[in-house]
């Protein structure tokens, strides 16, 4: 059954996925369930939770989170960034801010596992904002758009996707039936998670209790790592989670975060219409010569540096957002955005995530066992990012979870971290503080969205080319007014939480007024934009399927489709939408190919 | 004589797992009438070849399925499986229904010279005239036709010499009308009835299951045979056979039916999980039985009686967990337990499911011969990924990372912790099972998830 023999690229496929991420799987399991033949090429290499993920070495923080075992190579391929229009952009030569992966499983394999819905504002926020505060609450280069879906016709794709990811979490309302349990402010459900949610860390209890104590509404934040072994409809198992604290950049050795790895591609490499090619770099997407048309894509093959092509009918784009906008540009599919004139599609709308974290000290009789911990473990409020939370009188669009997600804090960078702000780097006072510090300090996060404007986008780098003589991609992008007013309102929020859990110290960090995008540190692996769905073409790449406007045999799978971002992490809404479009090309679009939604 | 062949058997059947079908020399031709087969009867022939697990023995990796090959490297000289697909040169395109019954069965070429016994005609010698027409019916015409010889075997004389094999079937196989009536006999309960026929017939589960003689002859055939039949203990390719009767601690005695059947069908049980020579087992064999055809087996297995009736009954002891849980690592082996083994096999040894199984109460772990358990620690295993059970889970190998010391350490705590109290096991041991240590499958080979 171990399918040994090499995966020989077919000189013609049904469908040609590009990229072997969850975006990317999801699509090539449903076509090939269509009787669709499947190649997906996969610019990485595979990595197998029997070698690489393997127990002891797969958890070698050195290797690891360190030295960026699972992400990539930059070496080959990277993006240019600037602030603002007037910079000459500069490469991004070393992983820092944000990681995307490589190889099969792509950021799938590496993520922590929180596994959120959308709320049913955030994929219409121009619509509630204009129907709550009017047009002129917007402001001016803000472009807030509708992704042109509900929440009630994504519902049973959020369903499917969980039921697949194996999620633990805790249902609020289920067909209308409220439990009295779970997240007050989710909207309802039409079946209750897979499995129950994870336990609490001492931490995420501290809070829940801390939250309850103050008002606010604390649940269990909906996480990919399994709380008890799992067999999904696919028949793919996984094990359950031991709390080992490595998830977030990972393989994990239990085979209970869910992965593209572990939870779809079992089922899917013995199927003999499906074919997986790795180190296969992407260089285009071909077109007929109107533009309007994709006839197949063309590849390096990075083992004999060959070029390759390969014809199909129909062309998946599901690698890291930044990727799928980058080949939109490469293969001339759309017009590329132009901030100046306001015309183009491709590249616009370009977003990150307002994310900071703060840290509190517990008294010395509590400990936090900050060595414990799952990427999707933790408890979280939406008091501040929910529908009815008023924004009006704090003038800022958007909103944040705030959250306890205890992940594992592993040795170095708990040596990294130190004692926290403004604390001695060295000496006997550094690794007193550091010990106090790992063994009573908790992070509380704010998760917040950020929204798109005229000047956050996406281009080709006119100045620097990858290895493969190819333009860089761009990205101009920084911090603006009303995320930053958003994110330092939700830290405010944070105090009377962490008086509650009794903090005996508070380093608080927010965003300052003016502050710039700062791609040296660490911040998350949401990226977001570039390509995003909606109901007219002069705003979107994409139609509301997910589907090219100008070529319709490509769909474009990826959180590239948000028109701006959400508080919430963006790979259980990715999943959704994959299973949304990959539902109406195989109920539409295979009978009769061609644009499922008429162009204006 | 009986000396000599027994040393002949002793070196085949030792290395070998079981298996392998002799050398079937070309024989001048008789062919099949041409008339419309219904498909139906070709699809139960190859449901019998499943049932008999043909695939194991003769095919070989990178050679046509059924078109033999294999090899069998023995102190004596290598031998290769057969070809047994339809091919009139190289395959059985000649053989005719009888002869083709006649080689399954009694062991006996068309040429009139004796099969090595490895083939398991003892066993298939219990398969009604129906089954063998239907699995005559198959390798004719459900099988491609493959024109490939066999590599020659490479057996030096006087063992090259095939005439003792007569002498030991005319001793030890058996007649296969009485066959057929001794298991057909056993039980009037069809279901059992059914469960006998395929564990003593097509499913040679005694093959290695049950103990051979001196004469290399299994020491039971049938369940009518005595309490040998099925019990378990050799060591074949490294790996101790467990008994598959009702003893509590060592034998299936805990195993619910739908273990069993779990089991056969996905190659994992909440109870255990296979490896060694029994994963090509499922993968190629009782992965493909039917459920009926499963629980038949089990309800079989289920009513053989322990061959030890004394074993204590196992009874899980929360010690164990207890002393981990509270950081006492003071009994042998528990540091070496809670580093490399607790990850996936818990505290309390219950494992998880059917991803990680569990070491508590697990009969593989409480045999007298600790072969298996030390083997598996040294050179990892595999759950290997079936059409029906798509995920692999696989235990990392030990044998490089871990001293003889500490995996004799970690194989006691196993053995003894959680209420398995079977015996310790000396470093010595482990060392002297170094030499027989199975291949760990390397990283190109292991699954993909």
């Amino acid at each position: 059954m171990t399918s040994s023999s090499p995966n020989i690229p077919p000189s013609h496929t049904d469908v040609l996925i590009v990229g072997a991420g969850w975006a990317g799987s999801i699509m090539a399991k449903e076509l090939t369930e269509a009787g669709l033949s499947v190649t997906i090429l996969e610019r990485g290499h595979e990595h197998k939770t029997a070698v690489e993920g393997a127990y002891p070495d797969s958890i070698d923080e050195l290797r690891g989170s360190v030295r960026k075992r699972l992400f990539q190579d930059l070496s080959r391929n990277s993006l240019t960034i600037r602030h603002t229009l007037n910079q000459t952009a500069l490469p991004y030569r070393q992983l820092s801010a944000f990681l995307p992966g490589e190889g099969v499983g792509g950021a799938g394999l590496h993520w922590s596992g929180c596994q959120f819905r959308a709320t049913k504002d955030d994929l219409r926020l121009r619509s509630v904002t204009i129907e709550r505060y009017g047009h002129r609450f917007i402001p001016e280069d803000m472009h807030l758009q509708d992704y042109g879906v509900t929440y009630e016709e994504l519902e049973p794709y959020f369903d499917k996707a969980e039921k697949i990811f194996g999620t633990s979490g805790e249902a609020h309302s289920v067909n209308k039936h409220i439990t009295g349990k779970g997240n007050v402010f989710a909207p309802d459900r039409s079946d209750h998670f897979p499995l129950p949610p994870l336990a609490d860390t001492f931490s995420g209890e501290k809070f829940r209790q801390a939250c309850s104590d103050v008002g606010f509404h604390p649940y269990s934040i909906p996480a990919a790592n399994a709380s008890q072994p799992y067999t999904n409809p696919y028949g793919c198992q996984m094990g359950p989670c031991n709390f080992c604290g490595y998830c977030s950049g990972y393989d994990c050795y239990l085979y209970s975060k869910a992965s593209p790895n572990v939870n779809i591609l079992p089922a899917l490499r013995p199927h003999p219409r499906f074919t997986l090619i790795t180190e296969a770099q992407v260089l285009r997407i071909n077109l007929t010569k109107d533009r309007k048309h994709a006839t197949g894509a063309t590849y390096i093959d990075l083992n004999t540096q060959q070029e390759n092509t390969i014809s199909a009918d129909l062309v998946i784009l599901s690698a890291f957002q930044l990727y799928n906008v980058h080949l939109m540009l490469l293969s001339g599919i759309g017009q590329p955005y132009d901030p100046a004139k306001q015309t183009g599609t491709v590249g616009r709308n370009f977003f990150y995530q307002t994310i900071t974290s703060s840290r509190i000290w517990l008294p010395k009789n509590q400990y936090t066992n900050q060595f414990i911990g799952a990427g999707g473990a933790g408890v979280a409020i939406d008091d501040f990012n929910h529908p009815g939370f008023d924004r009006g009188p704090l003038g800022f669009i958007g909103g944040s979870p705030i959250w306890v997600n205890q992940a594992g804090i592993k040795p170095i960078a708990a040596a990294t971290a130190g004692g926290g702000k403004n604390r001695p780097r060295w000496g006997s006072t550094y690794k007193h503080d550091m010990i106090e510090t790992y063994k009573h300090s908790l992070s509380i996060d704010a998760h917040g969205s950020n929204m798109t404007y005229r000047d956050t986008y996406l281009d080709l780098d006119p100045t620097w080319k990858n290895v493969y003589g190819q333009p860089l991609l761009r990205m101009t992008f920084t911090w603006k007014e009303n995320d930053i007013r958003m994110n330092r309102y939700i830290v405010e929020q944070l105090k009377p939480i962490a008086h509650a859990m009794g903090a005996t110290r508070a380093d608080f960090n927010m965003l300052e007024p003016g502050q710039l995008f700062d791609s040296r540190f660490y911040q998350t692996t949401h990226l977001g934009g570039g390509a995003v769905m909606g109901d007219n073409p002069q705003t979107s790449a994409l139609n509301r399927y997910l589907q090219s406007w100008d070529v319709s045999n490509v769909f474009v799978i990826g959180s590239n489709a948000f028109p701006q971002g959400m508080g919430y992490n963006p790979t259980g809404l990715v999943a959704a939408l994959a299973y949304w479009s990959a539902h109406h090309i195989r109920t539409r679009y295979l009978s009769s190919p061609g644009p499922l939604v008429p162009a204006l | 004589m009986t000396i000599r062949i027994s040393s002949l058997f002793n070196a085949l059947l030792v290395t070998t797992s079981c298996i392998l079908g002799g050398e079937i020399a070309t024989a001048h031709a008789t062919s099949t009438p041409n008339q419309e087969i219904p498909s139906s009867l070709i699809e139960q022939g190859h449901y019998q070849a499943v049932l008999g697990d043909c695939m194991a023995c003769h095919s070989a990796p990178g050679r046509p399925t059924y078109s033999g090959g294999f090899p069998f490297p023995l102190p004596i000289g290598t031998i290769y499986s057969t070809n047994i697909t339809p091919d009139p040169e190289h395959g059985i395109g000649t053989y005719s229904e009888a002869d083709f019954a006649r080689a399954v069965r009694q062991g006996i070429r068309k040429d009139g010279s004796t099969l090595y016994p490895a083939m398991p005609f003892p066993s298939y010698a219990r398969l009604s005239d129906a089954d063998i027409h239907a699995l005559y019916v198959y390798f004719h015409n459900g099988v491609k036709p493959q024109a490939i010889a066999p590599p020659e075997n490479k057996i030096m004389w006087p063992l090259s010499m095939r005439w003792p094999l007569i002498i030991w079937r005319w001793l030890f196989a058996p007649n296969v009308q009485k066959a057929q009536q001794r298991t057909a006999a056993e039980f009037s309960d069809p279901v059992l009835a059914r469960g006998a026929y395929l564990v003593e017939g097509a499913g040679h589960c005694g093959a290695c299951h049950t103990p051979r003689g001196i004469t290399m002859a299994e020491k039971a055939q049938t369940a009518q045979d005595g309490n040998a039949f099925l019990a378990g203990g050799s060591v074949v390719e490294g790996w101790f056979i467990p008994s598959l009767r009702q003893e509590n601690r060592t034998g299936l005695g805990r195993w619910s039916e739908q273990d069993i059947v779990d089991f056969l069908k996905t190659g994992r049980a909440p109870t255990g999980a296979s490896f060694g020579g029994m994963t090509p087992v499922v993968e190629h064999s009782t992965h493909g039985y039917s459920d009926s055809d499963l629980h038949a087996i089990a309800r079989f297995l289920h009513q053989l009686t322990p061959a030890d009736p004394h074993e204590q009954p196992w009874q899980y002891s929360p010690q164990t967990a207890s002393a981990l849980q509270h950081a006492d690592l003071s009994a042998r082996g528990a540091q070496v337990y809670i580093d490399r083994c607790a990850a996936c096999h818990r505290t309390d040894g219950h494992g998880y499911g059917t991803v990680f199984p569990p070491l508590a109460g697990n009969p593989v772990v409480m045999t007298a011969d600790p072969s298996s358990v030390v083997h598996i620690v040294q050179s990892g295993a595999t759950i290997q990924p079936l059409p029906t059970s798509v995920s692999a889970f696989t235990m990392p190998s030990f044998g490089k990372t871990l001293s003889d010391r500490e995996i004799a350490d970690v194989v006691s705590f196993i053995r003894q912790a959680w209420g398995n109290q079977a015996a310790p096991v000396s470093e010595q041991k482990v060392k002297q099972l170094r030499e027989t240590m199975p291949e760990s499958t390397p990283p190109s080979k292991l699954p993909k998830n």
